[in-house]
């Protein structure tokens, strides 16, 4: 291990030394080192300005095994900060190229890239890795992530989160000169669904603003998006249906029919540069036709896509913060971040550490409510349980099972579609798995009021815990 | 945390998938509280609802409204609902599947009501958006307009305003426009 002297100087001088505000778990030596490189399995999500930054910055700080997945393929405007691509990468997924040039550059890594959604891949998939970075854009992937990582976590019978199936999160995001990183321990620290209410709503106009009297570039833009493109869908399919009925003027329908069949009958997408090019057309004539000045490409994709200008220095910082977070978690070398950084370089800088508070009946990360209950018991039983259960005390409950609706209360059309499953066992409903979660919703008292409520509850079914499990599973 | 997982990895190789957990669908936070809006849906009786994709499909589905007062009495309208994944922070997606000559409802079915874009809030819920396309029809507003033609004629002469809602919903043409028979 010639070569690690040098190279891991650095990081030898935080793996290799004992410390004050260390994590109590916190063993000092080679080994920890080696096994920081063995075991530990960081997954990236998002290969774009933050996640080219990660993938860099976990390299360089020993992480040996790393898995990042992307479904985009890389566009000329990413190069500006996007460092690992280059102008002939244009065009191929950002996932594979970005995993090439940073095994290229930093010898030892290994680094596996995923060319799909984040949907596309199984639980089984995330609950291979140690720990797992997010270097993405949106609400929606970050949420659906987080759900995946916290439906790895298990709790104990006192609602002690198990330590072995915390598996933890680091999230950055940045906004122009703004960013924020987090660490996510689920079970300990609040999860994503936690603090979601951190988001401020989206900005919307209203339709009938972009209809009659708008006054900005956005509201054009917005317009030719919203409105015009579906009014162009309806009337060039009809046109169309022209060209057939009358021969004698086929000819000119069919250059008007040329003219509009970019999205003929297509829904908009937001990627298509057709698309986006005839949306900025039509929001130029919108914004001449009422004197707006302002209009351009970038703006239009900007108000469509929800851009906000990528600063590279902000990426860079905040996937430092993240990066730094992931081993201080994994080898417990430092305390880790409680909880939530916020950067600000707009005027001057201006950065502070926030301690959130996990919601304690949250539906993501929270233990819920641990019932045991017999195999034979059925839902019908089950409604009635949890309606006399001293926590519980829930009065008509509907409940589901992981996307599937097992009983509603309303509207009749779901009460009478869910109906016949009130008479089978829960256990069949549950597919048969000894433990699992579910969730029910519906009416309790509090203080003589009645409150609605939705409830995460742990069920075990007696006499199928896991050993036995384990056994059909290998006498099978 | 890295000497958990060294265990945990050693284990791993002993007992490959003991707990048996199935690959199984994800819900999302989203789909819980829609389920939640769902169950506790108090619809008006004018109102009826439809899940054209079944049971455990619920994101997507259909509010039928058929007014009993107004303008649109013995109309039907059928509106299509689209909710997403990070519901409630975003509100449903709604459209008019029933072409209507409405003030507030263009041609291609966009609906111009408050609580489905600026004014939404996570404390809304289904059923507030389902009262609020109910009152399109009792009250059209000729101030928020969607359809500039329809709202013109609403604010300067209500009667020819309600004769052609009339010919629009039993089927026929307003101005250039045609519309199909919406009665019930």
């Amino acid at each position: 291990m010639g070569e690690s002297t040098g190279r891991w100087r650095d990081l030898d001088k935080l793996l290799l030394r004992p410390g004050n505000i260390v994590s109590p778990n916190f063993e000092p030596g080679t080994e920890l080192r080696d096994d920081l490189q063995t075991y530990a399995r960081v997954l990236v999500v998002g290969a774009g300005g933050l996640g080219c930054e990660l993938l860099k910055d976990l390299a360089l700080s020993g992480f040996r095994n790393i898995d990042v997945i992307d479904m985009d393929r890389i566009e000329v405007s990413n190069l500006n900060r996007q460092f690992l691509f280059r102008l002939q990468d244009v065009g191929k997924p950002k996932a594979d190229v970005a995993a090439m040039r940073v095994m290229e550059r930093v010898s030892g890594v290994n680094i596996i890239p995923h060319f799909c959604r984040i949907e596309d891949k199984d639980l089984d998939f995330y609950s291979n890795f140690t720990i797992i970075a997010l270097g993405l854009d949106s609400i929606e992937a970050r949420s659906y992530i987080n759900g995946v990582a916290c439906s790895f976590l298990e709790y104990d019978s006192d609602d002690n989160p198990c330590e072995e199936t915390i598996k933890p999160m680091v999230d950055g995001g940045t906004e122009g000169f703004k960013g924020h990183a987090r660490v996510i321990l689920p079970g300990k620290t609040p999860c994503f669904e936690c603090t979601i209410w951190l988001f401020p709503p989206q900005v919307k106009f209203p339709l009938c603003t972009l209809a009659e009297t708008p006054r900005t570039a956005a509201h054009c833009i917005e317009y030719a998006h919203l409105i015009k493109w579906d009014e162009v869908t309806t009337k060039s399919s009809f046109q169309f249906c022209f060209c057939h009925s009358s021969s004698a003027c086929s000819h000119m329908l069919l250059i008007m029919y040329i003219l509009f069949q970019v999205h003929s009958g297509k829904s908009f997408d937001a990627d298509d540069p057709e698309h986006m090019q005839w949306v900025y057309s039509e929001a130029v004539k919108r914004a001449e036709l009422f004197g707006i000045p302002g209009v351009t490409y970038s703006l239009t994709q900007g108000v469509v896509k929800n851009i906000i200008p990528a600063i590279a220095s902000t990426n860079a910082i905040i996937s430092a913060a993240c990066a730094l977070e992931a081993l201080k978690i994994m080898s417990g070398c430092s305390k880790t971040m409680s909880n939530y950084l916020t950067y600000n370089g707009l005027a001057g800088l201006h950065t502070k550490v926030t301690e959130f508070v996990r919601e304690k009946d949250c539906l993501v990360c929270g233990p819920g409510v641990l019932l045991e209950l017999d195999t034979s018991v059925t839902l019908q039983k089950f409604i009635e349980l949890i309606g006399e259960h001293p926590l519980l005390l829930l009065s008509k409950p509907s409940v589901t099972y992981r996307g599937k609706t097992l009983y509603m209360q309303a509207p009749p059309v779901l009460e009478e579609m869910t109906r016949s499953n009130l008479k089978l066992p829960l256990y069949d409903l549950m597919d048969k798995v000894a433990k699992d979660v579910i969730h029910v919703n519906g009416m309790t008292s509090k203080n003589d009021t009645k409150q609605s409520c939705l409830l995460k509850l742990r069920i075990v079914f007696k006499g199928i815990d896991g050993m036995t499990d384990m056994d059909m599973a290998s006498g099978a | 945390m890295i000497k958990l997982f060294k265990v945990k990895e050693k284990q791993r190789e002993i007992a490959e998938n003991a707990n048996g957990r199935a690959p199984v669908k994800k819900q999302s936070a989203g789909e819980l509280r829609l389920n939640k809006d769902i169950s506790e849906l108090n619809l008006p009786k004018t109102t009826t609802i439809a899940f054209p994709n079944g049971k455990d499909e619920l994101m997507n589905f259909e509010v039928t409204i058929r007014p009993d007062e107004g303008y649109y009495r013995g109309g039907m309208f059928v509106f299509t609902f689209a909710v997403s994944p990070i519901y409630p922070h975003e509100a449903p997606k709604v459209k008019c599947k029933t072409k209507v000559y409405h003030p507030n409802i263009d041609l291609e079915g966009n609906v111009c009501l408050n609580i489905l874009r600026e004014d939404w809030k996570p404390v809304l819920n289904i059923n507030t958006i389902v009262y609020g396309l109910h009152h399109l029809f009792t009250e059209p507003n000729h101030e928020d307009p969607l359809n500039h033609e329809a709202a013109t004629v609403l604010r300067e002469n209500p009667k020819q305003f309600e004769s052609n809602v009339r010919r629009a919903m039993t089927g026929g043409y307003v101005g250039q426009t045609y519309f199909t028979k919406c009665t019930c």
